[in-house]
């Protein structure tokens, strides 16, 4: 007994010994995408900031709102939501802070997209977030199997009936309405109207159910149903669609004839964050050209910076170039604030389509 | 005819023998016990009258049918288990209905018949009680009436009284004999405690090392052994190791390891020469001097008092320790008095050495 | 300080951790979600008190019906996890040597070394249309064209009995090793055929254990979220389904708390109904002395 209890002394001591230089050290708490935090840059961050720790939590926008809901803003000390996710969420659960944007190199930044990001997320005159990645939500095809496809409704082409695929979140919603000739964004402060719009395409999609092969969940659920070819068309991030390019180049992004969706990931910082320095430095850091390079590589997006096409590895570079024409860029449609209430009626109608059988 | 016959039979399992041609038969009505110590195959036996193994060879019979193929759950052999194996999820009347049920006995006769063997044994009304609500001496009863409420030809008794405290096992043996006397049906009790077969048996075998090394009364077992196993396991014997130097008819001389010799008879096939063992009962020893090799030198080493029981302790000159019997406790000698022992030579009886 | 303090002491000392986790990890919680399912959100951060999210449940066919669905096809795993583990925890218990019984029963947590995802992961490499056993078979020449064999309730179900199945066989050995062999002997001795021995010596005995684990498995399938969202087909919804998208990608935390009350509840009633419906009560069998 009296062995066991030195030991365990022992054991506490070492430990305190271990967690004593940490408790200097500053750490920044990260709350992004997976793949938006590649070791390599972490690595070298951690280097060239000896005095900083990295913690990487990995998560998507709807936890992203929901973690930092439950903790008031608190526990993270950088979070990157998309464009579109901030403005309500802000408002609602008040969880970020504004930022200081004297501290961040904005123009090193794409001047485009930080103009777009600041008039999403400004509040009472305070900017909440600046643009870091950038990517869109289109169609993926399998040039061979279906040359032809070119629009959101493609997908419920009875051609290729058990052999499409999409993901039952708002973007299929979003993009089905573009086909059937609405424009959600332009609805979403007319809630009648928009309701009108969801049920209209709520029916459509119900109706679409039989030509799918199944929804699909994640990114590598997805890579999985097309490169074995068991599906051939089906709703994708770009992202993914460049990754398959590389191993399968029939494989394709298509950007719908709609436009495609674009979507902007930020930075934005909780409000309880406690690292605010070092998160300024992680921001400036990571847009630098040559780190570009990198984080491009990790996550398949373009970077919010000039030239980012240029900064892509190759393989990348020739899937964008074949997916895109300025034509498709200059239709891109950006996802606009989503106003309260909307969610949660988007959110009855994915239910009302998960549930339906017919 | 017997209730019970055993003709030549041998298990074998791989390599190991644990029974190797036994043979018995016991007649109608007795009590019969297979004692033997741990190991020495008398359960490996039991299991095969009961069924739950097969022999490698040789015939059972019960009332003169060979069994040997036949199903356990078919046998007219029941079977009291060591632990009794009461089904504790059910109460005392559905243990006992239970064979009853799977014999296929019409419903309405169950409780009667449950309610009479209840009252055979002593239980009257006890149905309802959960097994976990009874004593050990109750459970023994209601492990027996369950087996005889179904009138087999043969009750094996797997040594069910070593799990009960002393003073409940002394009592239990003369009940055991009692029920057996009243049921009228042939018991098979198995023990390695040489005072509960002698005391309950018609007939005991001794078992060792999967043979039967004699069967007979317990008399006979303890009056008359026939070899030195016998003679050692059943009852006290004090023993002693030596050569046998000169066979004269039935009496002979042993020269005892460390020096000294002793008068005895021999009762096996050992000749000069052979090493052998003496085995004296306590109750064939008596203090006070007898011949030169009828006796033993020794002091007193301490009086054991335990009533009809009581025993004088001497230690021999080699420092053997022998028991000698003192039924009255009247003994005049005390603590380190020099004594001598003495016997009557036919009481001591000589066996070749036991291989250690 | 008298051996009675110190006696009552040391109890204190070793039921707080318990309290303390009952109370923190379990109570709380409970309350809290109870607490916000009662609440209801009229306005841009105004909030009434009611039943009404409760009201909400019950007037949309959508929610009824997944539970409903969610609890049958948890039934029927519980069923199909005890038909398949006893005879493995039987095996386990009663007929495989001292060695191999250690051997065995590792072999049945190695499910449990791998997440849920991979387990997953596992099934959707084997079933799907271009996967293993689709394949196999179309080069065996058994089936002409390949099969999809995953995204159906079928595959659900199989899913879930694989994952809980060992939480069924670990209580059922547990038991089933406590009861003596001579049980069973006596059984077949006192003229019991082998399917009267199983069902009134056997089953009986192992009553405790059937019961806590068909409790166990139950609610495990019926909490479980992963496994019938990546194999369950474009029809296949699940009641954990909804609350996760209730708190998650509707930031309705009050249908979320309301729907995970009704879980529990109804999870609750499953069991109780379970145990009438058997016979069974919790004190005759999981608490029995």
């Amino acid at each position: 007994m009296r062995k066991l209890g030195n030991r365990l002394l022992g054991a506490t001591a070492l430990l305190l010994l271990a967690a004593a230089p940490a408790a200097h050290a500053e750490t920044l708490r990260l709350l992004t995408w997976g793949s938006y935090a590649p070791d390599e840059l972490v690595k070298k961050f951690e280097a060239e900031n000896p005095d900083i720790k990295v913690e990487v939590t990995f998560s998507n926008n709807e936890e992203m709102i929901a973690k930092l809901r439950a903790t008031g803003g608190t526990g993270y000390d950088l979070a990157q939501p998309s464009h579109d996710r901030i403005y309500a969420a802000q408002l609602e659960y008040n969880i970020y802070k504004p930022l200081d944007l004297s501290k961040i190199n904005v123009d090193q930044m794409a001047p485009n997209l930080v103009d777009g990001v600041k008039q999403n997320t400004t509040i009472e005159g305070q900017v909440y977030a600046v643009p870091h990645q950038w990517g869109t939500s289109g169609i993926m095809a399998n040039k061979k199997e279906a040359p032809d496809a070119k629009s959101w409704a493609d997908l419920c082409d009875a051609k290729y009936k058990g052999r499409t695929s999409m993901r039952l979140r708002r973007t299929i919603l979003l993009g089905t309405a573009f086909s059937m000739g609405m424009n959600p964004f332009d609805l979403y402060a007319d809630t009648a109207a928009y309701k009108d719009m969801l049920d209209k395409v709520t029916e459509k999609l119900i109706a679409c159910k039989d030509n799918l092969k199944t929804y699909w969940t994640g990114g590598d659920d997805l890579s999985a149903l097309m490169l074995s070819g068991e599906v051939v068309l089906s709703e994708t991030w770009d992202s993914t669609a460049f990754k398959l390019y590389s191993q399968n180049p029939d494989i394709v992004f298509v950007p719908p004839e709609t436009g495609a969706l674009a979507w902007i990931d930020t930075f934005a910082m909780p409000r309880g964050g406690e690292a605010d320095d070092a998160a300024y430095k992680w921001i400036n850091f990571v847009i630098r050209p040559e780190n570009v390079k990198v984080m491009s590589a990790s996550t398949g997006s373009l970077a919010a910076v000039p030239n980012a096409a240029d900064l892509l590895p190759d393989d990348k570079k020739a899937a964008v170039q074949a997916a895109f024409t300025q034509a498709d860029l200059d239709n891109l449609k950006f996802f606009a604030n989503i106003p309260p209430g909307i969610e949660d009626m988007e959110g009855i109608a994915l239910e009302r389509i998960k549930a339906a059988t017919n | 005819m017997y209730d019970l016959s055993c003709a030549s039979i041998t298990k074998k399992f791989g390599m190991f023998t644990a029974v190797s041609d036994v043979s018995l038969d016991i007649p109608s009505g007795s009590f019969f016990s297979i004692l033997g110590p741990s190991g020495c195959g008398k359960t490996t036996l039991m299991r095969m009258i009961a069924g739950f193994e097969s022999p490698t060879s040789g015939d059972i019979r019960i009332k003169g049918q060979s069994v040997v193929n036949v199903a356990p759950n078919k046998r007219a052999v029941k079977m009291v288990f060591q632990h009794l194996a009461l089904f504790p999820m059910m109460n005392v009347g559905e243990n006992i209905a239970y064979g009853l049920r799977c014999r296929g006995d019409a419903k309405a006769d169950i409780p009667r018949k449950v309610a009479r063997v209840l009252e055979r044994v002593g239980l009257p009304g006890v149905e309802n009680k959960q097994i976990s609500q009874l004593s050990g001496g109750q459970k023994q009863r209601i492990a027996i009436a369950r087996c005889m409420v179904l009138e087999p030809d043969v009750l094996l008794l797997d040594e069910p009284l070593g799990a009960l405290d002393l003073k409940l096992r002394e009592h239990m043996k003369i009940e055991l004999k009692q029920l057996q006397h009243q049921f009228e049906t042939t018991f098979l009790y198995i023990t390695h405690d040489q005072s509960e077969a002698l005391v309950m048996s018609d007939a005991v075998a001794v078992m060792n090392a999967g043979r039967f090394e004699q069967i007979g009364s317990p008399r006979e077992l303890y009056d008359a052994p026939v070899s030195g196993f016998v003679a050692g396991f059943v009852g006290d014997s004090n023993c002693l190791h030596g050569k046998l130097v000169e066979v004269r008819g039935q009496e002979a001389v042993v020269e005892l390891d460390g020096g000294g010799t002793v008068l005895g008879h021999v009762f096996d096939a050992s000749r000069a020469g052979d090493a052998v063992e003496v085995f004296l009962r306590p109750e064939a020893l008596a203090i006070g001097s007898g011949s030169d090799s009828i006796r033993l030198d020794g002091t007193v080493d301490s009086l054991l008092f335990n009533g009809a029981s009581s025993r004088i302790l001497v230690r021999t000159e080699r420092g053997q320790l022998i028991e000698i019997a003192d039924p009255l406790a009247a003994s005049t000698v005390s603590q380190g008095d020099a004594v001598a022992l003495s016997w009557r030579p036919e009481r001591a009886r000589i066996f070749a050495r036991r291989h250690a | 300080m008298t051996g009675r303090d110190a006696g009552r002491l040391s109890l204190i000392l070793l039921m707080t951790p318990f309290a303390l986790w009952i109370g923190l990890l379990i109570l709380l919680p409970q309350i809290g979600i109870g607490y916000v399912s009662l609440r209801e959100k009229v306005g841009f951060n105004q909030y009434e008190y009611g039943f009404a999210n409760y009201a909400a449940f019950f007037g949309e066919p959508i929610y009824r019906n997944t539970l409903l669905r969610t609890a049958w096809i948890s039934i029927l795993v519980t069923i199909l996890a005890l038909i398949i583990g006893f005879p493995v925890a039987y095996y386990i218990a009663k007929v495989a040597r001292q060695r191999s019984r250690a051997a065995l029963f590792l072999m049945c947590l190695i499910p449990l070394w791998v997440s849920d995802l991979v387990r997953a992961y596992g099934w959707i490499v084997l079933l799907r249309e271009t996967g293993v056993i689709s394949t196999t078979l179309v080069s065996l020449g058994v089936i002409a064209q390949p099969v999809e064999m995953l995204y159906n309730d079928i595959t659900v179900v199989m899913g879930l009995v694989y994952t809980v199945i060992l939480f069924m066989i670990v209580p059922l050995v547990s038991t089933l090793q406590g009861m003596d062999d001579a049980l069973l002997e006596a059984g077949y001795n006192l003229g019991g055929s082998r399917f009267t021995v199983f069902r009134r010596i056997v089953v009986p005995y192992a009553m405790p254990g059937i019961v806590s684990g068909c409790i166990i498995t139950f609610m495990l399938a019926a909490g479980s979220y992963l496994t019938p969202i990546l194999l369950g087909g474009k029809n296949s919804s699940w009641f954990t389904e909804q609350i996760y998208n209730q708190f998650i990608t509707r930031y309705n935390w009050e249908a979320g708390a309301t729907f995970g009350v009704l879980l529990l509840g109804f999870t609750s009633f499953v069991v109780w109904a379970g145990l009438r419906l058997t016979g069974q009560s919790l004190a005759t069998t999981v608490a029995k002395e």
